[in-house]
């Protein structure tokens, strides 16, 4: 009686009190009788037996098949071979740029970003260290496949197959010259994020590529907030400062630029012979021109030994001190976690220092699951993360030594000619060469302007 | 012999550049036989297993309702599944009323689905006590999982599931990432769905009674889901 008495305060008219006291008070009768017993237990309401009615059973969806993934792989094969075809046979920028139109449709906003030969690194360095990940082959094929075609014709998959390439490539309006020291600099981050990259997938802690990808977001008409505005930050960027995500964090393309290095074939800028009249290094916003390199005079060569044995010394050094930070960055890698993320939240709850509890928190204390069984994982996980973070460091000390060294030694060439490592076989540089197949230069053509600020950007 | 003599110039940069070459030939064939070594590593691996994809453990699921908010699609791939089996028919459904209802009726007032995905229908009266079933509109169905916390309740019949018809496995499941209780879970792309462990039991009770049907429900369910 005391308990309606109660519940009638709140009902605001004489009709529905009854029914909602009637409602509540059916809870306390069903709370009391049903759950308490049920809970304790374990066992159900009886399901009835009906005289006529059949229970049915549930019924769920078959998934789709592979069907899906086979198309996009044959795609990817097509679209490679076309890159390759048009960048170093028929040397066409406009085949080039509609071919990346329709990968950028296709692979981008049709297949909405996914499966990516960005993120395909991931699986693979999953597949590498956990045996009971079983990666799907379409995957395997869109990591393997670019490389390939990569170590025989440059990085056409650049060009015009990668969707994030192209986005990036249609924005590319304004070209602004990025200091040389900027873009070495900044090109190290691409080889930092494939090695964070690698050790979270391989530990399976978190996919950052995927996580951090900044244009899946426009591929699928809406997502993360924070992301979209990175991917529009970048776009803008990337209006005057060419693919700033493909030079300064895509950690694929540090991979291919390896490859590249190495190409069969790549690119030349001239059809036939170099005039040396420099018109390429401004037409590439990317920074990938390579201007001539005189050979050195005995001064500058004694000089430049002595820089790079200094260099040479160094380099343990650097390696050394980037091992030690890496040592220090437990703590921080190991929040990556969600398990040692729940662990601390429950410790600052437990310590009072926590204003609010999370749905993590709550569900496991519901769950009554048992807390210092919790903290013993997290332990050993963080002390995984030590040795995870030192492998971090020093191949971050490596990469930095590596950079050094390779910008210590000098390479003489007389020609301007695509830098094979950075070039993404865009094509830009065909368009301002006045160079023609013919082999010799032609002023008097009027289909090719002489300065590059009388040229068409894009096309 | 000549030639070589003719000028210094030639002299010197022969020899590099075919050092050049020959070291640059060297490491496109081991990146070759590199990237041939990684395929069949990775393809060996692939033979061990089939492809998985992304399911709800309906025992670690608590409704927290991230799964209608987090997922990439802008109709999340997860939905509401009803086990019939494990169902009471109450008249009072905790998984369909609201905790402030007015009355136990169909009125959306009343309804704890924002969506009204859950279908309320009269089956039998017995002994004074009315039973109805409750079913999944699929269509109308968000994911938030107000009803499978209602549920859980009581007998915990609801249970959310990613449809695969709808999920594109994404290599980080965007739900998986922001799950409380790390519910989800690969499991093999040819039986992609999970039940509740104490639904497994009420299941392989009932598959013997109607085996050697070729369309029988059960078997037809029990050749989807992963077993524990």
């Amino acid at each position: 009686m005391n308990a309606l008495h109660s519940f009638s305060g709140r009902c605001p008219s004489q009709r529905t009190r009854l029914v909602r006291c009637g409602g509540w008070l059916r809870w306390g009768v069903v709370a009391l009788l049903l759950v308490m017993p049920s809970f304790a237990s374990g066992e159900l309401i009886p399901t009835p037996d009906f005289s006529s009615h059949q229970i049915p059973t549930t019924e769920v969806p078959a998934g789709g098949g592979v069907g899906w993934e086979f198309l996009d792989v044959a795609l990817l094969v097509l679209a490679l071979s076309l890159a390759s075809y048009f960048a170093l046979v028929t040397r066409s920028r406009r085949h080039l740029f509609a071919l990346s139109f329709a990968s950028l449709v296709w692979f981008g906003f049709v297949r909405q970003g996914c499966v990516c030969s960005i993120g395909a690194t991931q699986n693979v360095a999953l597949a590498l260290f956990d045996a009971g990940y079983v990666i799907p082959v379409s995957v395997v094929a869109f990591f393997l496949l670019p490389l390939l075609f990569t170590l025989f014709f440059g990085r056409t998959f650049c060009a015009a197959v990668c969707p994030l390439g192209a986005i990036q490539e249609f924005v590319s309006i304004k070209n602004v010259q990025v200091p040389r020291w900027v873009d070495h600099s900044l090109g190290l981050m691409t080889w930092i994020y494939l090695g964070a990259a690698v050790i979270f997938s391989a530990t399976g802690t978190a996919f950052l590529i995927c996580r951090y990808d900044p244009f899946v977001g426009f591929f699928r008409l809406g997502g993360n907030a924070n992301m979209m505005i990175a991917g529009g930050m970048l776009l803008l960027i990337g209006v005057f400062v060419g693919r700033p995500y493909c030079r300064f964090l895509c950690p694929y393309g540090a991979v291919l630029s390896v490859f590249s290095r190495f190409s069969w074939f790549h690119v030349r800028i001239p059809a036939t012979q170099c005039i040396s009249c420099g018109l390429c290094t401004e037409a590439c916003p990317y920074g990938a021109i390579e201007s001539p390199v005189a050979r050195a005079t005995p001064g500058e060569a004694s000089r430049g030994r002595a820089r790079l044995g200094w260099i040479l010394l160094a380099t343990p050094l650097i390696i050394v001190a980037f091992t030690g930070m890496g040592a220090l960055m437990r703590v921080p890698l190991s929040r990556m976690d969600p398990d040692v993320q729940l662990a601390e939240q429950l410790r600052k709850e437990s310590m009072g220092l926590a204003v609010t509890t999370t749905d993590a928190s709550e569900a496991f204390r519901n769950a009554r699951r048992d807390e210092r069984a919790l903290y013993e994982s997290v332990i050993t996980k963080q002390d995984r993360f030590r040795w995870l973070g030192v492998m971090l460091g020093a191949w971050i000390g490596v990469v930095i030594s590596f950079k050094l060294v390779s910008l210590g030694i000098r390479r003489p060439h007389a020609d301007y000619r695509a830098d094979t490592k950075n070039c993404v076989s865009c094509g830009r540089c065909f368009w301002y060469c006045p160079v023609t197949e013919g082999g010799t230069s032609n002023p008097a053509s009027g289909s090719i302007p002489k300065e590059p600020s009388q040229l068409v950007q894009i096309t | 012999m000549s030639d070589k003599r003719a000028s210094s110039a030639t002299r010197v940069s022969l020899p590099i550049a075919d050092r050049r070459e020959f070291l640059s030939r060297g490491t496109r064939v081991a990146g070759a036989i590199a990237l041939g070594t990684l395929g069949g590593f990775l393809a060996g691996r692939y033979g061990n297993a089939g492809e998985t994809r992304w399911q709800i453990d309906p025992d670690k699921c608590v409704g927290c309702s991230h799964c209608s908010t987090y997922c990439v699609l802008d109709e999340s791939a997860v939905k509401c599944v009803q086990c019939f089996d494990m169902c009471g028919y109450c008249d009072i459904c905790t998984g369909y009323l609201d905790t402030n209802y007015d009355d136990v009726s169909t009125a959306a007032e009343n309804q704890l689905c924002p969506t009204a995905a859950v279908v309320r229908e009269f089956i039998e009266d017995k002994a004074g006590q009315r039973f109805y079933q409750y079913t999944i509109d699929e269509d109308a169905c968000i994911g938030c999982g107000k009803c499978v916390k209602g549920c859980a309740l009581m007998n915990g019949s609801l249970y959310l599931q990613v449809m695969h018809d709808r999920c594109v496995n994404c290599n980080e499941c965007a739900i998986a990432r922001v799950c409380p209780t790390q519910a989800y879970t690969r499991v093999p792309s040819d039986k992609p769905y999970l039940i509740k462990e104490q639904a497994q039991a009420l299941y392989e009770s009932k598959i013997g009674d109607a085996s050697g049907v070729d369309d029988d429900p059960v078997e037809k369910l029990m050749r989807m889901v992963t077993m524990r």
